[in-house]
């Protein structure tokens, strides 16, 4: 009966590599047109200047760097969860690590290719990376931008690795288990992978290594992210409490980014019985705690600011409360604290569904909070007469929307090429030896599911 | 290459197999068990748990480390440049970078050395069957001294219900 679990296991995953329906087609179709538009708008925006976006003194950094640190938030979700989740050993996590990690990566790239699209200049991105130029010309190390260089660098190949080395083992089962140009390519993605014993113990240990690892980096990620703008002398930005504000966001926004992925996956890829109502309650319940978390930071720093009522720092908070800001600003304290707290504070409540609302809730609740950390406080420095305001141009919007399809093709297709759950991870869980009797063995879930 | 395996799908009958291998005097070294997903709860799935991928990892670190130093201030020494009256090696801002190329070291010597260690990306023959895939533990003996094939057989086949499989033949 194990055997016939394992090769259920097996069987379930791998479907979606196989099969393929045209909606899929359909909805590769849909959103590479949408990410195709976003690229032939950043060409337009490269071919005609930054002019025809609606950044402008003193608003020099708008759409594209809320956008940055909007996704390398939501790239908090995977490594990082996952990493913890392994260390504390917890079994829920199984289902869940690898459908975090693909965000992580993917939200990375994304997040990393914001600050070259603000560049405006794109092909002198490289004056960033340290090598020795014939004019002996290196980047300035005391620069927050030149450690987003680093920090980003690391966190990608860190994540890269943590997500690349469990997919070994299922690489060579679909080797093993398909035919053609496509075992072909297992084959070579598996390494010649065997599954002795000693490779087995390697693979753990250097896992279990990555996460001690990725932990601090993923911290440091958006600790380093926050010194961007904490490092200025800019009203409400020059706060020692950003670094760890930042991250809790980061973690809030991600953990939401994860549920709503993992329920999509659920549900178009029909994987109902490996991901079930108790995992999105954890998430949930996370969610919940990081949501509580977030708004003790914002008190914090709206109290301290309001506190010292320094003119410049008071205008800021003014206008995010009270001004033109405060539809933004309400609309963020509705998403991320009052919907997240009603919905998952009450069980009945705390479904998939009432996980799936409160995550988007607080997606949207978490790229208002960067937009209004961005672009009020740039508005309103220290002199009234370098006050401006900021309206968002179409390419800024198309760009910014794109991305978002970019993420969801990203998605998709790495879904349809890799076990979107690792498999062999899977497997230990449903270990018969967690069976105690051939009783419980009889009524397990994948049994009784299809016998 | 030539091997002598037995596939079996009890874990219980593969530590037995694995107990008889070395009863019929095998070490451990000599004794492959392939699976396709670790079976952490059996004694025969203990061997080769040491590794030196932690020391490894340390030292990358270090070398990450050390790199770092010599890249930020050889840097700001060749190219001095004031700012913001910091001096110009100026560590607090170096540390960033130190501890970002401390753990780039030591995730990338993780990785290598893990591979190194499992042997991978392994080209040529190698012990397997793709029954391994369906949940099948496979226990063998890669090129067996031919004075010792049938004792290895009969301990394969007393560890329980298993299918004996031969790869190639002796010249």
């Amino acid at each position: 009966m194990q055997e016939e679990i394992t090769r259920r296991i097996s069987d379930d995953l791998l479907r979606p590599l196989v099969e393929t329906s045209w909606r899929f087609w359909l909805l590769v179709a849909v959103l590479g047109s949408v990410v195709a538009t976003g690229l032939a708008t950043w060409f337009y925006q490269i071919y005609n200047g930054f002019g025809i976006t609606g950044i402008r003194n003193p608003i020099y950094w708008a759409f594209y760097i809320t956008n940055f640190v909007f996704w390398i938030g939501i790239s908090h979700a995977g490594t990082l969860i996952s990493a913890i989740l392994r260390l504390v050993n917890a079994g829920w996590r199984r289902p869940v690590t690898r459908c975090a990690e693909v965000i992580t990566v993917f939200a990375l790239m994304i997040g990393a290719l914001f600050p070259i699209i603000h560049l405006g200049r794109p092909w002198l991105f490289f004056w960033l990376m340290p090598y020795p130029s014939e004019r002996q010309i290196w980047p300035n190390f005391r620069s927050p931008l030149v450690w987003d260089f680093f920090a980003i660098t690391t966190y990608l190949t860190g994540s890269v690795l943590f997500l690349a080395l469990p997919m070994i083992p299922d690489f060579a089962l679909v080797r093993d288990k398909s035919t053609g140009w496509r075992r072909r390519v297992y084959a070579a993605l598996s390494l010649g992978w065997q599954g002795t014993t000693k490779q087995w113990h390697r693979l753990e240990s250097a896992m279990q290594i990555m996460a001690i690892a990725i932990i601090p980096v993923a911290v440091s990620v958006h600790t380093i992210v926050s010194f961007d703008f904490s490092m200025a002398p800019v009203p409400m930005w020059h706060s020692t409490i950003f670094g760890p504000y930042f991250v809790a966001g980061a973690i809030f926004s991600g953990i939401a980014a994860l549920i709503v992925a993992m329920a999509a996956v659920r549900r178009f890829l029909h994987l109902e019985a490996y991901l079930h109502p108790v995992h999105f309650e954890n998430l949930g319940k996370l969610l919940l705690m990081m949501s509580l978390l977030w708004a003790y930071f914002v008190f914090a720093e709206r109290i301290t600011v309001w506190y010292g009522n320094e003119s410049a720092e008071r205008e800021v908070l003014l206008v995010t409360q009270r001004g033109s800001f405060a539809p933004l600003y309400w609309t963020m304290i509705v998403c991320n604290l009052v919907i997240p707290f009603v919905v998952l504070s009450l069980r009945k409540l705390r479904t998939i569904a009432g996980c799936v609302t409160a995550s988007f809730t607080v997606l949207i609740g978490m790229w208002l909070e960067r937009f209004l950390i961005v672009v009020p406080s740039l508005g309103h420095k220290y002199l009234p007469y370098s006050w401006g305001t900021y309206r968002p141009r179409p390419v800024e919007i198309i760009i910014t929307i794109s991305t978002f399809a970019a993420m969801m093709l990203l998605y998709t297709l790495f879904s349809k090429l890799v076990p979107i759950i690792s498999i062999w991870e899977l497997k230990v869980g449903e270990h018969p030896f967690a069976q105690e009797t051939a009783a419980e063995a009889g009524n397990h879930r994948l049994w009784k599911a299809n016998p | 290459m030539t091997a002598i395996y037995a596939l079996y799908s009890d874990p219980d009958h593969v530590q037995r197999a694995v107990d008889n291998l070395r009863a019929a005097g095998l070490h451990d070294r000599d004794i492959v068990v392939i699976s396709s997903e670790p079976i952490e709860e059996y004694e025969f799935s203990a061997r080769d748990k040491a590794t030196w991928l932690f020391y490894a990892a340390g030292f990358g670190g270090v070398v990450g480390l050390v790199f770092a130093t010599w890249l930020t201030t050889m840097t700001q020494k060749a190219w001095p440049i004031v700012t913001g009256n910091m001096a110009i090696v100026a560590w607090w801002p170096n540390m960033i970078i130190m501890f970002e190329l401390t753990m780039l070291g030591a995730i990338l010597a993780t990785v290598i050395t893990m591979l190194v260690a499992a042997n991978l990306p392994k080209r040529g023959p190698k012990l397997y069957d793709p029954e391994v895939a369906d949940g099948k533990i496979l226990v063998g003996i890669e090129n067996p001294p031919s004075t010792s094939v049938q004792s290895i057989e009969r301990a394969l086949l007393s560890g329980g219900v298993a299918r004996l499989k031969k790869i190639g033949a002796r010249p």
